[in-house]
């Protein structure tokens, strides 16, 4: 099994190194609509999204719905930090690079600090309380307004004017209109880098021995107490860990952005998030990739069918739930996918 | 001899009700204890005092002399004590050499960063967790099935396996909450062998309850009787068992 588990891991790494390819080589014949084009980074940022998540809601079982909020600190910060730095660091691979950490390390404090005291809850609790928390994360991004002078920088949380900067100075960060004119330095290749390095730590996260106590904990909290796992240390653990690599696709998606404001990173986004795990398979890294590119593309290449295009959206959902969970469905799986399996087996 | 587990005047009310009152037992290092009572006796509610889920109202719990009254949980088992349940708790989801490395956990370590880049102590540590681990399926016959999900195994299995990952922690003292419960006599005389060749093997003391009479008095060489959440007896086995009180108790009048 050792092996099954390794060969599964890199058969993730190769569908998304497979998936590189064929877009690299569709993009340089020029075959890629400029709609397409758009979504690529998007795609990337969500697949990211969807895997961090599944650590949280599938690994360590807890229902979160405030990844939202992390994203929104992970892009905020990350923006900051790359339209600080603008003039100064001018090779935006480095750039680009530094800020996904920015955006990664606050958001692990942010997650730090959250989980802290929420993770003490279980279930629905925990999730309405995480939701609360992702909207006031968003809520706060929204008010704030961060200037730049010669005398150096100013706050304000009301509007503006209230900064009191000398005419000339720089609004950086300007309340409900976000971030304006971060650097575009986002591209295809860092949203694939940033896939791997994402998947990379979670697989080699799960087959660890941390891992192993985080699903532990999930299976049975009380055993795992009885045979001595500090139970909220690798709770925590792995939402932060979530945490932080969700605040690296949101910095990751604000350099996508000719403009970056809270108010994107609404609740509804963290659904989308769950709606990604949930139709990938609860703790199924490798489906979480895949229901994150097909629902993100679906939306999309339906556009053409206007009216019809939600109704075709629903359906596919209610699909990919009934393939993914249903009895009869997983039998049949079982039945006609599980001979592939076998062979498999035989010729390790 | 040395007492490993010394219980003085334990009890624990849950409301009105006295589940557990006046508990008091010294068990010896390297016996084999048999708690035993009718249902409802307050047997399940001693092990959760003895390991920390309930908090007792008064009493002291001493291991190997040390005062653990009122710790925590996991901090009971690093001490030395480790306990199976009565309706089995695995980590169904993990493989069952899985469950048992988990056992291991806090006897091996390396960093998470190392666990994440599977660099430095990492392949060194897993390759030694994997070698006790399967030492310990050798010996409740499971290395067979080390790599099949632990839910996928069989109740008597399943029973053992977590016996196995109790032992993982390396006890002192191991705790076995109906051990035989649902098993047929075949297996239950398959698990008292195995229940005396692991004192054996890990010098350990065990303390458990069972109803199953055959496996008390084949195996417990002392025993307490529950009833009510009190003492109703204590002693040498054969003694304890005819005991016209804890036949009353067991029979009726």
């Amino acid at each position: 099994m050792k092996n099954k588990k390794l060969m599964g891991n890199l058969i993730t790494y190769g569908l998304v190194i497979v998936a590189y390819a064929i877009v690299a080589y569709l993009l340089h014949a020029g075959r890629l609509t400029s709609l397409v084009k758009g979504l690529l980074v998007p795609i990337c940022v969500y697949v990211i999204l969807a895997v961090s998540l599944n650590l949280v809601v599938g690994i360590s079982g807890e229902l979160s719905l405030g990844h939202a909020g992390f994203m929104c600190v992970g892009a905020f910060s990350g923006a900051f930090f790359s339209k600080c730095l603008q003039d100064t660091l001018s090779f935006a691979p480095l750039r680009l690079a530094l800020a996904i950490a920015v955006g990664a390390v606050v958001a692990a404090v942010f997650g730090l600090l959250i989980g802290i005291p929420v993770l003490r809850l279980k279930g629905d609790y925990l999730a309405i309380v995480t939701l609360a928390f992702g909207e006031i994360i968003k809520n706060v991004m929204n008010i704030f307004y961060i200037g730049l002078d010669s005398n150096g920088f100013h706050f304000s949380v009301k509007d503006q004017f209230s900064m009191g900067m000398e005419p000339g100075g720089e609004i950086l960060v300007s309340g409900p209109m976000g971030i304006t004119g971060t650097p575009k330095d986002a591209s295809f290749l860092a949203g694939i880098i940033l896939i791997l390095i994402t998947l990379f730590v979670v697989l080699h996260l799960i087959d660890s021995r941390d891992g192993r106590a985080i699903m532990a904990i999930r299976d049975n909290r009380i055993a795992a107490d009885s045979i001595g796992l500090n139970i909220t240390h690798y709770k925590l653990m792995a939402f932060t860990v979530s945490a932080a690599l969700t605040g690296a696709a949101g910095s990751l998606y604000a350099h996508n952005l000719a403009t970056l404001q809270a108010k994107k990173f609404d609740y509804n986004f963290s659904i989308l998030a769950l709606v990604f795990v949930v139709l990938g398979g609860i703790g199924n890294i490798r489906g979480s990739v895949i229901a994150a590119v097909v629902l993100t593309v679906l939306p999309e290449l339906l556009r053409g069918m206007a009216n019809y295009r939600m109704l075709i959206y629903s359906i596919i959902l209610i699909l990919m739930m009934l393939f993914n969970w249903a009895p009869r469905f997983l039998e049949w799986r079982e039945r006609h996918l599980g001979r592939l399996f076998r062979k498999n087996r035989k010729e390790e | 001899m040395a007492a490993i587990l010394e219980v003085n005047h334990l009890s624990i009310a849950f409301g009105g009700l006295h589940a557990v009152d006046e508990f008091s037992i010294a068990i010896e290092k390297g016996e084999l204890y048999g708690l035993i009572g009718p249902n409802g006796a307050g047997k399940t509610t001693v092990f959760n005092l003895l390991t920390g889920v309930y908090k007792p109202n008064e009493g002291i719990i001493r291991l190997d002399g040390k005062d653990i009254t009122g710790r925590k949980t996991r901090d009971i088992n690093k001490e030395g004590i480790a306990r199976t349940f009565q309706n089995i708790r695995l980590f169904h989801q993990l493989s069952v050499l899985d469950n048992v490395k988990v056992g291991l956990h806090n006897h091996y370590s390396y960093l998470t960063l190392e666990g994440i880049l599977h660099l430095g102590r990492y392949r060194r540590t897993e390759k030694r967790m994997d070698d006790e681990a399967m030492d310990l399926l050798r010996v409740f016959d499971l290395d067979q099935e080390a790599l099949v999900t632990a839910a996928n195994l069989p109740y008597g299995k399943q029973r053992k396996l977590e016996i196995a990952r109790a032992l993982a922690t390396r006890p002192k003292l191991l705790l076995l909450d109906e051990p035989a419960a649902g098993m047929n006599p075949n297996e239950t005389a398959e698990l008292m062998d195995t229940i005396r060749f692991v004192r054996n093997k890990f010098d350990i003391t065990i303390l458990l309850i069972e109803h199953d009479m055959k496996l008390v008095s084949g195996i417990c060489e002392r025993l307490t009787v529950l009833n009510f959440g009190r003492i109703l007896a204590q002693g040498e086995t054969s003694q304890v068992l005819h005991d016209p009180e804890v036949i009353k108790a067991y029979l009726g009048e």
